[in-house]
């Protein structure tokens, strides 16, 4: 993310450095307009993204099996809010407060100065955005919730609900914003290493991904994914047009993720990379049902919405640095990967929502693909890093993201095995064997998702016979579908 | 008495139904019923794995006739529900012991289907 608006930037800066109050009497002065409006943008932008939360309810729901759906509901919400004040409270700060080398240290609970040039001290981003600080922080909180909703697509239908708010804490107050620091908060990633990554294909993405691997390590497959050849059967989610629901709101959304951290509309930039983000998130689908035509001659439904979110998912990072051009390759690759990420992954781990490949390995492709397709004039447009190997024959750039890619991993992979581990040995991570059975709705919220599914209509409160025809109009008042049932058939 | 027990397609339903209505039998009973015979599984194609669904869905019929009676619900239902192809299901009969129509307490053949002076309704109306 970050320096798109250096261009912008700089005449603000100008600006700032003016008396301010000169020109206070005569209305808004003209960096109050370019703040408002960068200000704007962001806050749209931040909106899209927080309704992909409904995004991966529905993917998530809908790979789900029906016994396990009303759960995924109570889940998001739960984390969404849980991230929503950690984030606000200690990950901002941490994040974003202070050009740290490995984390920032002011500004927890967003305490800022309401003076515009004390406030660019305190949080360095705003200075090259010009933006309100509550909408950089909602704005950064709601890729935290993003990227907390991604770790749990691997653990579906068997993760125990307290993992989840143990977890989410940990995530949204330390792991997620020492990570997003390094790489988008002027940390050591972004400053020294030149590791580009405009939107988080490596911070969101690849870090949500990395935390659910973790946690599937340690939780095992749900019972009976694995035959007793050890063959992988599937365990179809019961609601595909809720996937492709969710998909369509994921895809909506990213043209807030990618297009918005341009952090400022001024310029249009934000406009070329919707675009661009458009045309990979359509390669990635076209590639993926390209592909698994070729394997079973079907159309399916799961690995077209897994080739959106992975081409999604790959120009999240290049999204900023890449002409029109690349954005089709670098979708059609994550396509292709995803459905061998998917279809490999399989054999071994159990991942519902095919999570590990869409955000995980795509992610990498990613990052890894503004090593080779960065244009040079973005790459200083942004002001980090350098051209790709397509430009300028260097492998340099590819093995700076290479090293990102490889150190975010390990430190998010480390720290989520042990607080995962630790949620093992004490709470516990797994329902137990007749919960999973009976599904986690009935289990852990004591409610089913779909009642009319699991409890006979007899024992259902009001659920008379169907009527048809009108009848119930021509029946005396008072009449129960019940007696005149009797009647008709005595 | 006797019981017929059909395991049919459920697209062969609605002749049978309009037919026996026809030769006045109108007491019957379905249930939606999976099973298997000597139909094929059907594959199904999730994410790159197989499933193999070797339960098809059936309607499971019945209907209770006096003994004179079977020949003519029989060959509605033979001729319905046959299509000819590895699918079409099975029929049983069974003897039935007693029959008692709850109303009432009648017992006997006299409360199976319907009978001479009493109206039967049609097109599914309940009043």
């Amino acid at each position: 993310m970050r320096r798109i608006a250096l261009a912008a930037g700089v005449p603000l800066g100008l600006l700032l450095a003016l008396p301010s109050g000169a020109l206070a009497a005569d209305g808004p002065t003209l960096d109050d307009t370019i703040s408002a409006v960068n200000t704007t943008w962001v806050i749209v932008a931040a909106v899209l993204v927080m309704f992909m939360q409904a995004g991966f309810l529905f993917l998530e729901v809908g790979f789900s099996r029906a016994k396990n759906a009303g759960l995924g509901v109570v889940k998001i919400l739960t984390n969404y809010s849980i991230c929503a004040i950690a984030y606000w409270a200690v990950g901002f700060a941490l994040a974003f407060g202070g050009a740290g080398e490995i984390a920032g240290d002011s500004g927890f609970f967003l305490d800022v100065s309401s003076v515009p040039s004390e406030a660019a001290q305190q949080f360095p981003l705003l200075d090259i955005a010009g933006i309100s600080p509550a909408a950089l922080l909602f704005f950064q909180f709601v890729f935290c919730a993003v990227s907390l909703a991604i770790v749990w697509g691997t653990t579906l239908e068997r993760l125990k609900f307290s993992a989840y708010v143990i977890y989410a804490v940990v995530f949204s107050a330390v792991i997620y914003p020492v990570i997003s620091h390094w790489i988008f908060g002027g940390g050591w990633l972004q400053v020294n290493v030149g590791m580009q990554d405009f939107a988080g294909s490596t911070v969101v993405h690849l870090i949500g991904a990395t935390g659910g691997f973790a946690a599937l390590l340690l939780l095992g497959p749900r019972r009976g994914k694995y035959g007793p050849d050890g063959k992988p059967r599937a365990i179809p989610g019961h609601s595909m047009p809720l996937v492709g629901l969710g998909v369509m709101i994921l895809w909506l959304g990213w043209f807030g993720f990618n297009p918005g951290s341009t952090l400022g509309a001024l310029g249009g930039r934000f406009a070329e990379i919707a675009l661009v983000t458009n045309l990979a998130a359509a390669a990635g689908v076209l590639a993926a049902l390209t592909v698994m035509y070729q394997r079973t001659k079907t159309y399916d439904v799961g690995m077209a919405g897994n080739g959106a979110i992975a081409g999604l998912v790959a120009i999240t990072a290049p999204s900023g640095y890449v002409e029109f051009w690349a954005a089709p390759i670098i979708g059609a690759v994550a396509g292709v990967i995803v459905v061998y990420g998917v279809i490999l992954i399989e054999k071994v781990l159990d991942d519902p929502v095919g999570a590990l490949s869409a955000h995980g390995l795509a992610g990498i492709w990613g990052t890894l693909s503004c090593g080779i397709f960065t244009a040079p004039r973005l790459a200083e447009l942004n002001g980090v890093g350098e051209g790709g190997l397509w430009y300028t024959g260097s492998v340099a750039q590819l093995w700076n993201q290479a090293l990102g890619v490889g150190v975010a991993f390990a430190c998010v992979f480390a720290v989520s095995y042990a607080v995962f581990f630790a949620i093992k040995h004490t709470v516990g991570l797994r329902v137990t064997a007749e919960e999973e059975d009976a599904g986690l709705d009935i289990a852990e919220t004591g409610m089913y998702g779909y009642p009319e599914q699991f409890i006979p209509p007899s024992e259902l409160i009001g659920s008379g016979l169907p009527v048809e025809g009108g009848a119930a109009q021509r029946a005396p008042a008072g009449v129960t579908a019940t007696a005149m049932t009797g009647e008709a058939t005595a | 008495m006797k019981m017929l027990i059909a395991y049919i397609r459920h697209e062969a339903f609605e002749p049978i139904r309009a037919d026996l209505l026809d030769a006045g039998f109108p007491s019957l009973s379905i249930t939606e019923v999976k099973g298997s015979g000597r139909q094929k599984a059907i594959t199904e194609h999730y994410r790159g794995s197989e499933l193999a669904v070797h339960l098809r869905p059936k309607l499971k019929l019945e209907c209770v006739v006096e003994s004179k009676d079977v020949e003519v619900v029989k060959d509605v239902i033979l001729r319905h529900a046959r299509t000819g192809s590895v699918g079409d299901g099975k029929l049983f009969i069974l003897p039935v012991e007693e029959a008692v129509r709850i109303r009432t307490g009648e017992e006997g053949e006299t409360v199976l289907q319907a009978h001479d002076g009493e109206e039967v309704t049609v097109n599914g109306d309940l009043a």
